[in-house]
């Protein structure tokens, strides 16, 4: 019994998170057509999360690309079937790998980040002190940041996807001999719009989420200092849990146009 | 007790708080809590640590919405304004943040910009950025910090730069927030010693939050001293500080 009332609560307290989330989106979008546009805040933000992710972003995606293709070498060659390699990964990764694990990177790297930014700025009370000299905090912090992570992830989603499958050649160049041409070749005729498409449009969703949710959290963080840990933790747990909610949506309807 | 026999009192009134209501839950903070700044008037508010100091000066400039009472800010009813408005209000309302909400990814510069961002029309035209910053740093005597990130200043430069931010826009009423809170006795002086330069120099108006005696002795022209939610006694130090009421002699007693 408490073991249920415990999940209960839990999945109350959740919902709540969620509704505020949504009346904070809803604001973001608001507050998004409003002029003037930082247009200098923006471009600090977007260098800011590249730089900061790039690198790990990059190494994430080469060890994927390395371990993906060592560990399915064997199986496919049971079959005979190894010709088939650069397509089979390149297919899972563009398609649900690549986007996935740097969200996910990013989730820590960048939502934590301005959860702990925002927070931080809130208990020194360095946003009351924007909004008491004229400048709107929401539009000036909220809105950049969050347009900034969307603009950035889809970004870091081509580079990660880009230095998988270079990862991947190299398994394929020195235990089978593949030359660059000839595997990128092979990646490339296996990929459709089909794929690239419905991945794409979703890192732009992964990429509003990361934004959003690491705002929400810092922009209401409590006071204290404890406030801002928590604030930071807070929005990498709550973001990975939505990234996975976003994505099975996203696999859902990309499934259903499949099959039109 | 009648602690209301000051000279000032027959000048205008900038600042009015009347029966001021706020609650968090169950946590009544301000239980009507009453107060007139007048125009050049220095006045101290004194109050234990979590007595809602802050919170007062917080819906004083709209960062908070009070439950019910009247704010009225040289004779605008706060309360009713838009964000236009209110906006256009707050230039004139100089606030220094209990500790100094410095923006620490800004240089010194960049921070004393800020406000000016917004607000730069009050001026007349040919007014420039630079000169305007350089005066609000040589009225605190930090001209040299002007290119230094805010974690590169000591507590009692940060605060002074925080001043020569609340200065940029010439406000004509200033409120601080334990301006020497968190500060060595010497550096608490020198920031007393040039709150008092301001308030010759343009003529302020100031609201002062403080527990420091010292600092209310000296800067003070009235006092209210905000105890259980109210403005529990008015006067001036002297006044106060020779009250029998037990209440208000536990905050003079060193
Ligand atoms: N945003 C808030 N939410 C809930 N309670 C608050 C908030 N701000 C202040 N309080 C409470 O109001 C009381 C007064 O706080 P404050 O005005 O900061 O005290 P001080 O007089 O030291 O400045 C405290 O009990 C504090 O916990
Ligand atoms: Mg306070």
């Amino acid at each position: 019994m408490l073991v249920i009332g415990n999940i209960k609560s839990k999945l109350n307290s959740f919902l709540i998170e969620i509704g505020a989330l949504s009346y904070f989106t809803s604001r973001f979008f608001k507050n998004a057509f409003k002029r003037p546009f930082e247009f200098k805040e923006f471009l600090r933000q977007c260098y800011n999360m590249g730089n900061r992710s790039l690198l790990l972003v990059g190494i994430t995606g080469f060890i994927i690309g390395l371990v993906l293709t060592l560990q399915t070498r064997p199986t496919l060659m049971e079959f005979g079937a190894v010709s088939w390699m650069p397509s089979m990964v390149s297919i899972s990764i563009v398609r649900e790998i690549g986007p996935i694990i740097t969200a996910l990177v990013c989730a820590g790297r960048i939502g934590s980040g301005i959860g702990a930014e925002l927070g931080s700025m809130r208990v020194t009370e360095q946003i009351d002190a924007m909004e008491v000299s004229g400048t709107n905090p929401f539009k000036y912090l909220v809105v950049t940041r969050v347009l900034a992570a969307t603009l950035m992830l889809p970004l870091l989603v081509i580079v990660a996807d880009a230095v998988a499958l270079f990862g991947s050649y190299l398994v394929e160049n020195t235990k089978g001999n593949v030359s660059f041409m000839l595997y990128f070749n092979q990646v490339f005729n296996s990929l459709e719009y089909s794929d690239m498409l419905p991945a794409t449009i979703k890192t732009f969703f992964f990429g509003l989420a990361i934004g959003l949710v690491g705002c929400f959290k810092g922009y209401y963080c409590k006071k204290g200092t404890a406030g801002v840990g928590k604030a930071a933790n807070s929005a990498v747990v709550f973001t990975s849990l939505l990234l996975f909610i976003i994505d099975f949506i996203a696999v859902l309807i990309a499934d259903i146009f499949y099959e039109l | 007790m009648n602690y209301n026999n000051t000279n000032i009192a027959n000048t205008k009134v900038v600042l009015e708080i009347k029966d001021l209501h706020k609650s968090f839950g169950d946590n009544h903070v301000l239980n009507g809590f009453n107060m007139l700044l007048h125009q050049g008037e220095n006045l101290v508010i004194m109050g234990k640590s979590g007595s809602g100091k802050s919170v007062m000066i917080k819906c004083l400039v709209g960062l908070m919405e009070a439950d019910s009472g009247t704010i009225s800010v040289m004779q605008n009813d706060i309360t009713k304004l838009n964000q236009e408005a209110l906006d256009i209000l707050r230039a004139d309302i100089g606030f220094l943040f209990q500790g100094s909400a410095l923006y620490d990814s800004m240089t010194v510069r960049e921070n004393l910009e800020f406000p000016l961002r917004r607000h730069i029309k009050k001026f007349n035209k040919t007014v420039d950025t630079e000169k305007l910053v350089i005066e609000a740093l040589e009225n605190v005597g930090l001209v040299s910090a002007i290119n230094l990130m805010p974690d590169e200043l000591s507590g009692g430069m940060k605060r002074r730069v925080a001043l020569a931010r609340t200065l940029i826009l010439q406000p004509k009423i200033i409120l601080y927030d334990e301006p020497t809170s968190g500060l060595d006795p010497i550096t608490a002086k020198e920031i007393i010693i040039l709150m008092q330069e301001v308030q010759k120099k343009y003529n302020t108006s100031s609201l002062i939050i403080t527990h420091d005696v010292d600092c209310a002795r000296v800067i003070s022209d009235r006092m209210i001293l905000l105890i259980d939610g109210i403005d529990y006694a008015v006067g001036t130090f002297k006044e106060l500080s020779t009250s029998q009421d037990p209440k208000v002699k536990a905050f003079f007693k060193q």
